[in-house]
C-alpha cells in the first residue's frame, strides 16, 4: 500500500472509531433506561418510580392467576426468582399468556406496590419444540429449563 | 506486496463477464434451496408446542434478519474499499447493497410484527431489538438518499460510504441488544457457541432457508450491480459493443 492509501485507511478507521465512541457514550448514558421493563426485584427495592407509567415483567407464578367470574378483571403474580410482584389487569390476556411463562405488563405501580396494568404482553422464550417432545419432557426438567431461560 | 490481483478484482468488465457465467447456476441453487426450505418448513416441519403454526414465520423472519445485518457489513466494507482504493466497482456494489438491505430489513420488521400480534399480543413495541432494527432501516435509507443527493457521483459515493461506515456500529448493538437489556424480543435461538435451542426437525429447514437466502442475496446483489455497471460505464467501448450486439440480436429476432 502506498502512503496515500495508508492515509485514507487511517481516515476510515478514524471514522469508525468516532462512530463507536459516540454510540458507546449514548449507550452508557441510556444505561438502564433502554430496558423494556423492570424486574419484580427492582420494584420491590423501590428502584421503579411510583405512579408513573412503566412496564414490569417476569415469570407468571404457577397457580397465581385469579379470574373474577363476573368481569374481565384478573390478578396474577410474576417473579424473577428473588421478588414477587402482584399485577392487576382488566382485559383479555394474549393467547400465549400462561402460568409458568414470562409476561410483561404495562401500567402504574400503586402505594401497595401492585401494578395496575393497562396492557399485558406474553414474552416468548427462544426454545422451539414439537408438542410430542414438549409432552415427553419431564415436568421437572421443563421447569428447570424455563427458570434458566428466564434468568438470562 | 503485489496487489495486481486485487485490482483485477475491481474491474467492472471482469465482474460483468464472470457474473454472466455464474448467475444462472447461482439462481438455480437459490430457487432449489428456497423452494425446498419453504415446502419443508411450512409443510412438513412439526408445529411448535406453544405457538402452534404461527412459529413458522421464523422461516422468513430469521433469514431476512440475518441477511439484513450481513448485507450491511458487506455494504460498509465495499464503502471502505472504495474510500481507500478508489475502486469503481466497490462503490457500485455499495450502492446496489442499499436497496436490497432496506427491503430485507423491512421484511424482517414486517414478519416480526405479523408474528408479534398472536404471540406477544402487540404488533409493535419499542424494545431495544426492534428499535435498533428500525434504525438499521433508516441507515439503509440514508445511504440510498445520499447516493442521489449529489450531482457529483464521487461526492455521493464518499458521503454514503462514510454513513455506511459509521452505521456499522449498529450491527453488534442489534445482535447483542437482547442480552444487554431486558427486551420483549427473546434471545437468539441460533448461537455461535452452542447448539440451537430448537428441535432438529424444525432447525434443518431453517438452515436450508438461511443458505437459500444467502444465495438469493448474492444473485440480487449481482443483478443490481450489473445494472449499475452498465449505467456508470455506459461511455466505455465494451458497454457500447455489448449494447450494439444485443440490439442486433433483438433486430434479428424480429426478422
Amino acid at each position: 500500500m502506498n502512503s496515500l492509501r495508508k492515509q485514507r485507511l487511517q481516515v476510515v478507521l478514524l471514522i469508525m472509531l468516532a462512530g463507536v465512541l459516540a454510540s458507546g457514550l449514548i449507550i452508557y448514558m441510556l444505561g438502564q433506561n433502554a430496558n423494556y421493563f423492570y424486574t419484580p426485584s427492582q420494584i420491590a427495592q423501590g428502584e421503579a418510580p411510583q405512579g408513573v407509567f412503566l412496564r414490569a415483567g417476569g415469570m407468571v407464578v404457577e397457580g397465581s392467576l385469579l379470574r373474577d367470574p363476573d368481569s374481565l378483571a384478573v390478578e396474577f403474580r410474576v417473579t424473577d426468582g428473588n421478588a414477587v410482584l402482584v399485577i392487576q389487569y382488566r382485559g383479555i390476556l394474549p393467547d400465549l399468556f400462561d402460568e409458568g411463562e414470562a409476561a410483561i405488563a404495562a401500567g402504574k405501580v400503586d402505594q401497595n406496590l401492585v401494578l395496575q396494568a393497562t396492557e399485558v404482553l406474553a414474552k416468548h422464550d427462544e426454545n422451539y419444540m414439537p408438542p410430542e417432545v414438549a409432552e415427553s419432557m419431564s415436568e421437572a426438567y421443563l421447569n428447570k429449563r424455563k427458570a434458566e431461560g428466564y434468568s438470562r | 506486496m503485489n496487489w495486481t490481483w486485487f485490482y483485477r478484482l475491481g474491474s467492472p468488465l471482469w465482474f460483468y463477464q464472470t457474473t454472466t457465467r455464474w448467475l444462472p447456476w447461482l439462481s438455480l441453487l437459490a430457487i432449489v434451496l428456497l423452494s425446498t426450505g419453504l415446502i419443508w418448513g411450512l409443510g412438513f416441519a412439526p408445529q411448535d408446542a406453544k405457538q402452534g403454526n404461527s412459529f413458522r414465520i421464523i422461516y422468513l423472519h430469521v433469514p431476512t434478519s440475518f441477511l439484513a445485518l450481513a448485507g450491511y457489513f458487506l455494504m460498509a466494507a465495499a464503502g471502505a474499499i472504495g474510500l481507500i482504493w478508489k475502486m469503481k466497482l466497490s462503490y457500485m456494489i455499495m450502492k446496489s447493497a442499499a436497496p436490497i438491505g432496506a427491503a430485507l430489513t423491512f421484511l424482517a420488521l414486517f414478519t416480526g410484527a405479523v408474528w408479534g400480534k398472536p404471540t406477544w399480543g402487540s404488533y409493535w413495541v419499542w424494545d431495544a431489538r426492534i428499535t435498533s432494527m428500525l434504525i438499521l432501516l433508516f441507515l439503509y435509507f440514508g445511504v440510498l438518499a445520499l447516493q442521489y443527493a449529489f450531482h457529483n457521483e464521487e461526492a455521493g459515493n464518499k458521503a454514503s460510504a462514510v454513513l455506511a461506515l459509521v452505521g456499522t456500529v449498529n450491527i453488534p448493538i442489534i445482535y447483542k441488544s437482547v442480552d444487554w437489556w431486558y427486551t420483549l424480543h427473546q434471545p437468539s435461538t441460533i448461537k455461535l457457541t452452542s447448539a440451537p435451542s430448537m428441535h432438529p426437525d424444525m432447525f434443518q429447514p431453517l438452515l436450508v432457508m438461511i443458505l437459500g437466502f444467502y444465495c438469493f442475496y448474492v444473485v440480487a446483489l449481482c443483478l443490481f450491480t450489473r445494472v449499475e455497471i452498465l449505467r456508470r460505464e455506459r461511455k466505455t467501448t465494451w458497454v457500447g459493443e455489448l449494447a450494439a450486439r444485443s440490439s442486433y440480436e433483438v433486430e434479428s429476432d424480429k426478422k
